[in-house]
C-alpha cells in the first residue's frame, strides 16, 4: 500500500509532526553554503517564512524589504538580471497575491530567475483568519506564462523542492503552509520537478478511485486511501507535488486505470490543481473529476483540524466524497 | 563621462534632433503611440547613449556595461529610436513599431530587442528592478564602478511602489544608483498638479535620503554635469529632477497634455487639423536642424 519510500510510521497516533515551511529554511540555509549566486529576500516576515537562518548565516546576501511585497518582486527581477538567484518570501496571501503584476510582468515576462516563496497558503493557516488564508495563490500562478507551480507534502519535500528551484532556471513558485503537518516522505522519496508520484497504491478490487492531492493535505488523502482499501476499494493516492507543468502522463494513467478521480487541495476549486486535472482531462480523457476544496468563498478563524473538516478536506471528507461518487458505478 | 565641449553639445543637440525626427516617423508608421514624453526626453537619452553610457552596441550583453532601465516603458519610441540610432539594430526597423511580429513592442519586452534591460509598461515597478541590479553588483563586486540608471515618469509617481522603492533605495545607500525624473508635468487626463500634485518633489526625496538636483532637462551641459555630480556622491543614491517640455520641438504640439498617448494625426486639433500634424511635427523639426548650426559657438 504505502510506498516503501515514505515515511512508515505515517499512520501511527505519534506520527513525527513538522510545518513544511521549515523544509524551505533549511534548504535555503543548505543552498547559500552550496550555490553562492543565491540571495533571499524577505519583507519583515523572517522568522515566519523561515527565511531567518539564511540571513543569520549570509547577512551580505540577504534583502530585508520591509513591508513591501510589489518592490520586493521587482527588487529580484534587477538581482535575477545580475545573475543572482532570488528567493523571495513572504506569506502567499501578499506575495504573490498583492504583488501579482510585478510578478507577472517584471518576473514572468521578463523571464528571469526568480523563486516565489508563498508561506502561510490554504486554510490551515488557522487563526489568522481569511484575510490571511491563501486560497487563491495557486491560480493565480498558474495562468502566468513561463511559470511553474510546486506545493510540497511535507517539510523534507519542501527542503528537496527548495534545492529543485535552485537548479531549475526560470520562474517559480512554491506554496508552503503555516502549521506542523505529518512527515510523509523520508530522505529516500524521490522528487523532480514536474513529475507526480504514486504514494499508495489501491488493492485490487472491482473499482478504484484515483486520490490526487497538492500540498501538507496530502496527509489527509493517504489517510482516507488507507480507510478506502481497508474497505475493499480500489484507492490509488498520488502526491502532485507539481501543479505547473502538469504531469500529464501520470493523470491520463490514472484516468484509464481508474473509475473516476477526487482531487484535494487547500484552494478555492477554481483554479487549482484539481481545475488543472478536469481541464486536461476533459479533452484527452473524459471522466468523472470531484474537487475537494473551497468552494467560492473565503475562510474563517479555527483551528487546523475544524477547518479542514468544515471545508470538507480532512480524512472522513475525502472518504465521504468518495464513497457518496462510488454509488454511481 | 567628461566635460562637454561646445561642438560635442552642439553634436548631441543635432543627434536628438535626427532622434526626434524618427519618433515622428515611427509614431506616424504606427498610427497610435505616445508622443509627448518621447520628444521631451531625447535630449537626456541622447546624452545618456552618446556620451554617458559605457556601452557596447555591438555587444548588447556586455557584463561591464551601464544599465539603463526604463520604468515609464511608453516612452520607448524615444528608447528605440535611440538605440538603432546608436547602432543595436538598423534604422528601418524602427518603422515596425508596434506592428504584428515585430520586435519593437509597444510596451518594451526585453527578450524581443538587443539593448532592452527590462520589459517595463505596467507604471511603478521600474526603480525597484533598477535598486535590485545595484544590490546585486555590491554582491558580485563592491568595488564596482558601474552605473544603473532609472528613467522615470513622473505621473508615474502616483504608484505606491515607487515610495517602496525610494524608502529601499535610502536605506541601502546605493551610491551607483542613479534616477532621472521626466518632469514634464502631464499625463494622459492632464496636467500631474491637477491630477495628483507631486510638489513639493525635491523635499519629498531629500527626506527618503536622496540626494536630489533640478535641471532644465533640455540643457545638456546641465543635465551632463547633474550626472557627474551625482556619479561623485558616494554616501547616497541620487535623483535628477529633469524638468523637460512635453513634445519638445514641436512648437504645435509642445506642454499640452492631450498630446501624451496620441501620435501625429489623432492629436488635438485647435492648433493644427489631425491631417497637417504629421507633416507639420516634421517640418518643425527639420526647420530645428536647420537652425542648429555648429560654427557660430565660439
Amino acid at each position: 500500500m504505502l510506498k516503501e519510500h515514505l515515511n512508515q510510521k505515517l499512520f501511527d497516533a505519534d506520527v513525527e509532526t513538522i510545518a513544511n515551511r521549515v523544509g524551505y529554511g533549511t534548504g535555503l540555509l543548505a543552498l547559500g553554503e552550496k550555490n553562492e549566486d543565491v540571495v533571499a529576500l524577505c519583507a519583515d516576515l523572517t522568522e515566519s517564512t523561515q527565511t531567518h537562518l539564511f540571513a543569520e548565516k549570509f547577512p551580505e546576501r540577504f534583502i530585508q524589504m520591509g513591508i513591501a511585497e510589489q518592490s520586493m518582486a521587482s527588487v529580484a527581477s534587477g538581482m535575477a538580471a545580475m545573475g543572482k538567484i532570488p528567493f523571495v518570501a513572504s506569506y502567499a496571501m501578499f506575495s504573490p497575491g498583492r504583488s501579482w503584476e510585478q510578478v507577472r510582468t517584471t518576473i514572468a515576462y521578463n523571464n528571469v530567475n526568480v523563486k516565489i516563496i508563498g508561506a502561510h497558503s490554504g486554510i490551515s493557516v488557522g487563526p489568522d483568519g481569511a484575510t490571511h488564508q491563501a486560497l487563491e495563490d495557486i491560480a493565480l500562478m498558474r495562468v502566468v506564462p513561463n511559470m511553474i507551480v510546486v506545493a510540497p507534502c511535507d517539510a523534507l519535500e519542501a527542503d528537496r523542492a527548495t534545492h529543485a528551484l535552485a537548479e531549475y532556471v526560470g520562474p517559480a513558485y512554491m506554496r508552503l503552509a503555516r502549521e506542523k503537518t505529518a512527515v510523509i516522505t523520508t530522505p529516500k522519496t524521490p522528487f523532480v520537478v514536474g513529475k507526480a508520484e504514486v504514494y499508495m497504491e489501491r488493492v485490487d478490487a472491482p473499482h478504484g478511485v484515483a486520490i490526487i492531492a497538492s500540498g501538507t493535505v496530502l496527509v489527509e488523502a493517504l489517510r482516507a486511501g488507507k480507510i478506502l482499501n481497508e474497505k475493499g476499494i480500489g484507492a490509488t493516492v498520488v502526491n502532485m507535488a507539481t501543479i505547473k507543468p502538469l504531469d500529464e502522463a501520470m493523470v491520463l494513467s490514472l484516468a484509464k486505470t481508474h473509475n473516476f478521480i477526487v482531487t484535494v487541495e487547500e484552494h478555492q476549486t477554481a483554479g487549482g490543481m484539481g481545475s488543472a486535472v478536469a481541464e486536461f482531462l476533459s479533452e484527452t480523457h473524459p471522466i468523472k473529476v470531484v474537487r475537494l476544496g473551497v468552494h467560492d468563498m473565503f475562510g474563517q478563524s479555527g483551528t487546523q483540524e475544524e477547518l479542514l473538516a468544515h471545508y470538507n478536506l480532512d480524512t472522513a471528507a475525502i472518504v465521504k466524497a468518495t464513497l457518496t461518487e462510488l454509488v454511481d458505478f | 563621462m567628461h566635460y562637454l565641449s561646445d561642438s560635442d553639445v552642439c553634436d548631441l543637440e543635432k543627434k536628438a534632433n535626427a532622434i526626434r525626427q524618427s519618433i515622428i516617423e515611427m509614431l506616424i508608421a504606427a498610427g497610435s503611440g505616445h508622443t509627448a514624453g518621447p520628444l521631451g526626453m531625447a535630449d537626456i537619452f541622447t546624452l545618456l547613449y552618446f556620451h554617458v553610457l559605457r556601452h557596447d552596441p555591438k555587444d548588447p550583453q556586455w557584463i561591464d556595461r551601464d544599465r539603463l532601465i526604463l520604468s515609464n516603458g511608453h516612452i520607448c519610441p524615444v528608447l528605440y529610436a535611440t538605440l538603432a540610432h546608436a547602432g543595436y539594430f538598423k534604422k528601418e526597423e524602427l518603422m515596425t513599431l508596434r506592428k504584428f511580429g515585430s520586435r519593437l513592442q509597444g510596451h518594451p519586452h526585453r527578450e524581443s530587442l538587443p539593448g532592452l534591460e527590462t520589459t517595463s509598461g505596467p507604471l511603478g515597478s521600474g526603480l525597484s528592478q533598477a535598486i535590485g541590479m545595484a544590490l546585486a553588483e555590491r554582491i558580485n563586486n563592491p568595488y564596482s564602478n558601474k552605473y544603473f540608471y532609472c528613467l522615470t515618469g513622473d505621473g508615474e509617481w502616483n504608484e505606491g511602489q515607487m515610495w517602496e522603492a525610494l524608502m529601499l533605495g535610502g536605506k541601502e545607500s546605493l551610491h551607483n544608483l542613479i534616477m532621472i525624473i521626466d518632469r514634464n508635468g502631464i499625463q494622459i487626463d492632464g496636467y500631474t498638479k491637477d491630477v495628483m500634485p507631486l510638489e513639493p518633489l525635491r523635499e519629498k526625496f531629500e527626506s527618503f535620503n536622496w540626494d536630489v538636483q533640478e535641471v532644465d532637462g533640455h540643457n545638456m551641459r546641465a543635465v551632463n554635469d547633474a550626472i557627474g555630480k551625482a556619479q561623485a556622491v558616494y554616501s547616497q543614491p541620487s535623483v535628477i529632477i529633469a524638468h523637460t517640455i512635453p513634445s519638445k520641438g514641436i512648437d504645435l504640439f509642445e506642454r499640452d497634455f492631450r498630446w501624451h498617448g496620441n501620435p501625429p494625426g489623432k492629436g488635438p486639433e485647435d492648433r493644427v487639423p489631425k491631417s497637417r500634424q504629421a507633416a507639420e511635427a516634421l517640418r518643425s523639426l527639420r526647420t530645428l536642424q536647420n537652425n542648429i548650426a555648429c560654427t557660430d559657438i565660439s
